[in-house]
């Protein structure tokens, strides 16, 4: 396998975008032609070997290709996007549409990825290191072709939308995931090792979903089928599992309804039903408003700093017009 | 004006008769010329095709539906665009192009004059200005009437006077050019959460059935006289054993004789045939009613179609027949729009992919070339896409290289995965016809141009018309490979535009000088009528009238055709 080895010179003024760093476009490429290919920032057009310098070759085929990429990658987007084969290694961190509709290959991001990375992946393996950011794996903006196949893994926390509209594959996020995951799912596998933040399976179809950690909480189109048996990282292990969503329409297999699933492990802690919302006190008792007759004596205090002292010393939140109404009834 | 003399290309031209002798055509003025001077700009076309400017007549690329389309479908857009050209500005999208791209992509196919075909009259103005904004070919647009409260209780009380009135009221007001119907009640049935699946069932409240709907507008047209016939979409579209319904409304057409003094031959256009021409009763004994469809065409001499030729494409079907789109959408699950014109029509739009590898989207596609193959009458038969509900307007050089080409037919109906069943359940395979050039230049040029009423001017060089020329570097007898024909008709070499060069090589050279289409029919508003229009406007209308018309500032550069009464 031959490697070709690019480093980022400096960081560029606005966004790189580079589609044209993949195993495909460089193979069979010597560097000089490699850095000759065009890259964009803003509306101009330049070469690769502007901003990065470009050593070694690429392989006859994309699959005899690897690609390291050093230096302050932060603001580089679409590296392997539509890569088919080879591998690509990023030593910091990428931004935006990495690994867009990948294909086949690996792609290795030791940092962390911003939005949009792999989505509408059909293949392949792509692996983050640190945490990435809305949409991982989820279908292009209007698109209903999300992650289609190959296997995302991210060692931290990912943000919102992840998943969306997810057909197929497997996304395992180490840490935490934001709302809404796997909306619109109808296949695939998604595993949080973390907690999830919640509006987790909205509007899915069919695929399963195992939050390791926590659901903060439960969809209401879901419900709770009881426990069962599967099997993850090799081990069987017994799931509570909820099913849905039930606002949804539903395949059938062999006469039994197909619906998505959500796994949590029987022996975690119960998923705690959320502090219940106790409606907080609006009004002050005799003794209260005397605290505030006395804190603003001879004063003439704004409706903002009567307020505040309100909530810090006896936790009541005040509309600001009731607090208006107080001041002028203790000036009387 | 510059002159211009196309010299040694081989002519087909119906409107002439000549096909496929090598002859010259002189341009003059904006005009196709008996001789011009020696100055004359000379092209040498030898070895070429010369054609008059084709003519699209049922396309839907202008509108509020279509840029809904645009709005709701990004994935179509995703890396389509390209940048601003020296002649061309920024242009994207597949399935559904914008302004800029419509006007450019058929112009490079050697289109010069289109006609959108459904036009909601609330929205008339935005189609316009659509159309302002497509640039190069002629434009004109139908607005619907198939669906309409005045035109409903104006039937149901049997006062012809006052449909005639009251259309021709509406194709000035909107600037319209035909009486289009789609889906005869079932729209505004649709309202009621109905349908009209046959030619029968009456349309809740107004208690009138399609059947009456498609007689009056037919008896309006002719009675007024108007350039084209009604065009009609009829009842219960896509649905398996719907090619009764299709014969039908056909029927109705039968027997009455054209009115007109544009040189018109038909009394009613149907459109997209290939989704009316079904049988079987489910999608699973789905198969090609083709034969019957064609065999009643080939006989009744009164009317014109056009295939509406699926190319199995991922495309976006849009239409104002309402109900089909909703059924659509519970067959393919993907995203549903939806709206309800008022008193006037409805519409839907859903995302399509006519996969070649699905038994139901492969006899489509087959049942879209049999009707072209089995119809006799190529003056009489147009190709379109419906674009882009069958696919993309883009494609026409591909069905012309099906229609053209056994061996390209064969080959396809090969490559399907279900080859065998799509086999038994169309004609295709038996028919071995290959279209010649002339049919060609009849099926896009004479033909459409024909059935618009605009034979006079467009579809044909003969003295006097337009200079409306695609020139397009291939020679019939020296086809060697189908994939030619494809290639030569998808950039043409040189198309003229009202004698101004705006294609050259493939490559857009020139914005041209586009027109806008529109009927004035001139039969005067009646009393009656404009106390119905400001009736309907204060009770039911969400808008005033005094914001309903298209201004003249909407048509900058109209083209008015004026029917003699």
């Amino acid at each position: 396998m031959d490697i070709v080895k690019l480093t980022l010179n400096k960081v560029p003024e606005l966004f790189l975008e580079a589609e044209n760093i993949t195993p495909d476009q460089f193979a069979g490429k010597n560097a000089q032609q490699i850095g000759e290919l065009h890259v964009y920032m803003g509306n101009q057009t330049a070469k690769i070997s502007d901003y990065f310098k470009v050593e070694g070759k690429g392989g006859a085929t994309a699959a005899d290709t690897r690609i390291v990429i050093s230096g302050p990658t932060d603001k580089v987007k679409y590296i392997g996007m539509k890569m088919t084969a080879g591998e690509i290694e990023v030593q910091g961190n990428a931004d935006m549409y990495t690994a867009a509709w990948m294909a086949g290959g690996k792609i290795h991001v030791k940092g962390n990825v911003d939005s949009f990375c792999a989505i509408g992946m059909t293949g392949g393996e792509f692996i983050v290191d640190g945490n990435a950011k809305n949409y991982l794996g989820a279908s292009y903006r209007g698109d209903w072709r999300g992650m289609q196949g190959g296997k995302i893994t991210v060692k931290g926390n990912a943000g919102s939308d992840t998943a969306t509209f997810m057909n197929g594959g497997t996304i395992d996020i180490g840490g935490d995931v934001d709302v809404h995951l796997g909306t619109h799912a109808e296949g695939g596998k998604i595993i949080v090792r973390g907690n999830a933040k919640g509006r987790v399976g909205g509007q899915m179809v069919k695929g399963d979903i195992f939050v390791l950690g926590q659901v903060e909480r439960m969809m209401p189109t879901y419900v709770y089928k009881g426990e069962e048996e599967a099997e993850l990282d090799g081990k069987k292990q017994v799931f509570k599992v909820w099913i849905g969503d039930m606002g949804e329409r539903h395949g059938k297999r062999k006469g039994e309804i197909i619906y998505g699933k959500i796994y949590i492990p029987s022996g975690s802690v119960e998923a705690e039903t959320p502090a219940a919302q106790v409606a907080k006190k609006k009004k002050l008792t005799e003794k209260q408003l005397e605290k505030v007759k006395e804190a603003f004596k001879d004063q003439e205090p704004t409706v903002q700093q009567v307020r505040t002292y309100i909530f810090d010393s006896f936790d009541v939140d005040m509309k600001p017009m009731q607090v208006s109404r107080l001041i002028e009834g203790l000036k009387r | 004006m510059s002159e211009y003399i196309i010299k040694n290309g081989k002519v087909y031209d119906p409107k002439t008769g000549i096909k496929g002798d090598v002859s010259d055509v002189c341009i003059k003025d904006g005009k196709i010329a008996e001789k011009v001077s020696s100055k004359a700009k000379v092209i040498d076309a030898k070895g070429m095709t010369v054609m008059a400017g084709a003519v699209e007549v049922h396309a839907h690329v202008a509108g509020p539906k279509v840029n809904e389309g645009r709005n709701y479908r990004p994935e179509d857009k995703l890396f389509t665009y390209k940048p601003t050209g020296k002649n061309t500005r920024m242009a994207g999208c597949f399935s559904i192009p914008t302004t800029f791209k419509t006007g450019y992509e058929y112009a490079r196919m050697g289109y010069t004059t289109v006609m959108e075909a459904a036009m909601p009259p609330l929205y008339a103005r935005h189609v316009h200005e659509e159309i302002k904004d497509t640039p190069i070919v002629d434009e004109g647009a139908f607005p619907v009437f198939g669906n309409n409260w005045f035109v409903f209780e104006y039937l149901k009380n049997d006062e012809m006077d006052n449909v005639c009135a009251y259309i021709s009221w509406l194709l000035r007001t909107t600037k319209g050019y035909a009486i289009k119907i789609v889906n005869p009640g079932g729209s505004e049935a649709w309202g009621w959460g109905e349908n009209c699946t046959t030619v029968n069932d009456p349309v809740p409240y107004f208690d009138i059935t399609p059947a009456e709907i498609v007689k009056g507008l037919l008896t309006a047209n002719e009675k007024m006289g108007l350039p084209h016939s009604i065009h009609i979409h009829s009842n219960n579209l896509g649905n398996p054993g719907n090619y009764e319904t299709t014969l039908d409304t056909l029927k109705i057409a039968e027997g009455v004789k054209p009115n007109n003094k544009f040189g018109r031959e038909q009394v009613l256009h149907h459109t997209h045939v290939q989704f009316h021409s079904y049988k079987g009763d489910s999608w699973a004994n789905f198969e090609s009613g083709s034969k019957e469809i064609a065999d009643y065409f080939n006989k009744n001499k009164n009317m014109t179609m056009d295939l509406g030729c699926v190319t199995l494409d991922e495309t976006t079907t849009m239409t104002a027949d309402g109900p089909f789109e909703h059924h659509l959408t519970s067959l393919n699950h993907l995203k549903w729009a939806n709206v309800d014109v008022e008193l006037e029509t409805s519409s839907g739009i859903v995302p399509y992919v006519y996969d070649p590898n699905i038994k139901v989207c492969a006899i489509q596609w087959c049942i879209g070339l049999e009707l072209g193959l089995l119809a006799k009458d190529p003056m009489r038969t147009f190709i379109t896409t419906d674009h882009p509900n069958a696919g993309p307007f883009t494609r026409y050089p591909r069905i012309m290289k099906w229609l053209m080409s056994d061996k390209a037919r064969q080959d396809m109906l090969k490559g399907f995965k279900n080859s065998d069943k799509v086999i038994a359940a169309t004609n295709l395979a038996s028919i071995d016809r290959e279209l010649t050039m002339f049919e060609i230049a009849q099926m896009t040029r004479a033909g459409p141009a024909r059935s618009l009423g605009l034979y006079n001017i467009f579809g044909g060089l003969a003295p006097g018309m337009d200079a409306d020329v695609a020139i397009f570097n291939i020679d019939e007898d020296k086809v060697k490979d189908p994939e030619d024909i494809e290639k030569a008709f998808s950039a043409a070499s040189y198309v003229f535009k009202t004698g101004t060069m705006v294609v050259e090589n493939g490559e857009v050279i020139s914005n041209g000088n586009k027109r806008t289409l529109w009927v004035d029919a001139k039969i005067p508003m009646n009393k009656q009528v404009e106390r119905d229009v400001q009736m309907k406007f204060l009770k039911f209308y969400s808008m005033n009238l005094n914001n309903y018309e298209v201004s003249n500032h909407y048509v900058p550069n109209p083209y008015v055709i004026e029917v003699e009464n």
